[in-house]
């Protein structure tokens, strides 16, 4: 099970960050995570929002060059150690974390791991046999 | 003077003498270079038919682009195994030039050398510090040849390969009284020694400097010599031509004398291609004399100047360039290597996605800085960061492997680049007012 998170080319200057939230805003997306990762001059906006095709659609419109990749989402528990766990079974199994974000949802009292990696099929079995939840998209409409 | 009797000939017997070896130049370019018998031949024209100097205004034009359409050999006059020595500089697109050398163009580029470079006050006492880049590029072995035949000691630095930290302390150890180079790097070197406490007024016996290879002004003439305190000359050449020499400043500093014996110079509108008088602004036509290997007819240097035929205060009779004002096409020339915007676009065309949403941005700090901007297409993209930094990396890679001088390329985002109507803004030259 994969979500499908939106990212987008942004140059390392102000604003940049400002221009792309806002035109999610005025579209009436709702993002869900976001992680900037920059690497000099440049850098990508990643985020998982509750409807990403209209998402890149409004941002391509809008001249950015955008992107949609597959991720995993993956339920922890709010607590010390889960995300060893997580990233041990992954690592274990020879599966790569390209990169990674967190964040907590209070209504579950549970955070989230998004996660893009090398080998989806894989961390799928992995986790799965962890007993280590994916979300949906849906699911994570509702956090 | 190196060759009195030459450089201070009546103006009228060296254009007799001109259209001597004119005639002889013509006839041995029919003969030998099938290249430019069927220009002869489409131009409806025979050898006989130059019988004055106003008569070459009848053979056609020779372009850069002539040479790219017969590389690597096809222009020669002699047999391979007459020829000892290429270099080559860069094409406007993907293919090189290439120039060759007999033994004897060898020597007689070695004799013009050392003319000019005793025309610009160096003597066999002078230790000279040759700092511009050797190998295929003209520079490096046109002065070390020339410095060698006028007798000087010759340090061959080699600009480029020897490093800034290795140029700073020949000049200090080994007392070089001449130092040559591009003028951008002698305004580098002169800053990085004082940023190692070296003084050059006091730490540095320099006395002359010899600066080409790259546009520069009066003001950097001014700049360069309080630097590194020395008297500049400004040299001027074209590797199609030889390479460095053409022209050197003598010590009136008015305009650089073209050695006529070895040279036609004429001004021509680079429009019409008609021929334009002395004090008129055109580009500069080159026709060679005495060259064996590639002898070459009107060769349009793209160079724009002024031609003074006025006697000179040193006593010289060859007829003056004045320095460089610009160019007739939009060649760069970027820390002394020539660019054209048509290699960057021909290295950016092999990348998927990148198409014609680029822009050259050329800026100086002390050297000049070669900028590529890279809009981000969808096909480029990519969301890790990793992916695109290799991208970026091998975009450099590639253009520092066509264009010899290294590019810094910058991803912008998709309409950062401006767009006029037609034709998008695709160079931009910020030295403008910096040279």
């Amino acid at each position: 099970m994969v979500v499908e998170q939106v990212s987008v080319f942004v140059e390392n200057k102000p604003g940049r960050l400002s221009k792309v939230t806002r035109i999610l805003g005025e579209a009436g997306i709702n993002i869900r995570a976001l992680s900037i990762a920059e690497l000099g001059e440049f850098g990508v906006i990643r985020l998982v929002v509750d409807r990403p095709h209209e998402a890149k659609a409004v941002l391509s419109n809008s001249g950015f060059t955008v992107g949609i990749n597959r991720v995993l989402a993956i339920e922890m528990g709010d607590e010390p150690g889960s995300l060893a766990r997580i990233a041990s079974a992954l690592g274990d199994a020879g599966v790569n974390i390209d990169y990674a974000y967190a964040f907590i949802a209070r209504a579950r009292e549970k955070a989230v791991l998004i996660a893009r990696v090398d080998d989806v099929k894989r961390a799928e079995e992995v986790l799965s046999s962890e007993g280590i939840r994916l979300l949906s998209a849906e699911e994570l409409e509702d956090l | 003077m190196f060759e009195h009797r030459m450089e201070t000939m009546p103006l009228k017997e060296l254009k007799e003498l001109q259209l001597e070896r004119l005639k002889a130049t013509v006839r041995y370019c029919y003969e030998n270079v099938p290249f430019y018998r069927k220009k002869f031949k489409e131009a409806q024209l025979r050898p006989e038919d130059i019988k004055s100097l106003d008569d070459l205004a009848k053979i056609p034009f020779t372009v850069k682009d002539d040479l790219r359409d017969h590389y690597p050999y096809g222009i020669l006059a002699k047999p391979l195994k007459e020829v000892v020595r290429f270099h080559s500089s860069s094409g406007t697109t993907g293919t090189p030039t290439v120039v060759g050398y007999t033994k004897k163009d060898i020597s007689t580029w070695a004799k013009i050398m050392a003319r000019g470079l005793a025309t610009a006050g160096v003597t066999s006492d002078d230790i000279v510090q040759v700092a511009y880049g050797y190998g295929l590029f003209t520079g490096g072995l046109g002065f070390h040849y020339g410095c060698e035949e006028l007798g000087a000691a010759t340090i061959p630095a080699g600009g480029g390969i020897t490093p800034t930290k290795r140029q700073i302390q020949i000049l200090k150890d080994m007392h070089s009284t001449v130092l040559c180079c591009t003028p951008s790097y002698a305004l580098y070197l002169a800053e990085e020694a004082r940023k190692e406490g070296i003084e050059p007024e006091r730490d540095f016996s320099l006395r002359t400097g010899i600066f080409g290879a790259e546009p520069w002004s009066e003001a950097t003439r001014k700049k360069i010599e309080k630097a590194l305190d020395l008297r500049a000359h400004d040299v001027y050449g074209l590797s199609e031509i030889w390479g460095p020499g053409v022209g050197m400043e003598c010590e009136a500093r008015e305009g650089l004398h073209v050695w006529s014996d070895h040279f036609i110079m004429e001004v021509i509108d680079p429009e019409s291609g008609e021929v334009l008088g002395p004090g008129e602004k055109g580009e500069l036509v080159f026709t060679t004399l005495t060259r064996e290997a590639m002898p070459l007819l009107r060769y349009r240097s793209r160079d724009i100047s002024v031609v003074d035929e006025e006697p000179c205060s040193c006593g010289r009779t060859h007829p003056r360039m004045l320095r460089v004002l610009g160019r007739s096409d939009d060649m760069l020339i970027i820390r002394g290597v020539n660019v054209f915007p048509s290699q960057v676009e021909h290295v950016l065309m092999r990348i998927p996605g990148i198409g014609d949403s680029y822009q050259i941005i050329v800026d100086r700090d002390i050297l000049d800085v070669l900028r590529v901007r890279v809009e981000v297409t969808p096909e480029m993209f990519s969301d890790k960061l990793a992916e695109l930094e290799a991208l970026r990396r091998r975009v450099e890679e590639e253009l520092a492997a066509v264009l010899s001088v290294s590019a810094r390329v910058e991803l912008v985002e998709p309409g950062t680049i401006p767009r006029t109507p037609g034709k998008a803004q695709r160079v931009v030259d910020l030295r403008k007012g910096k040279i």
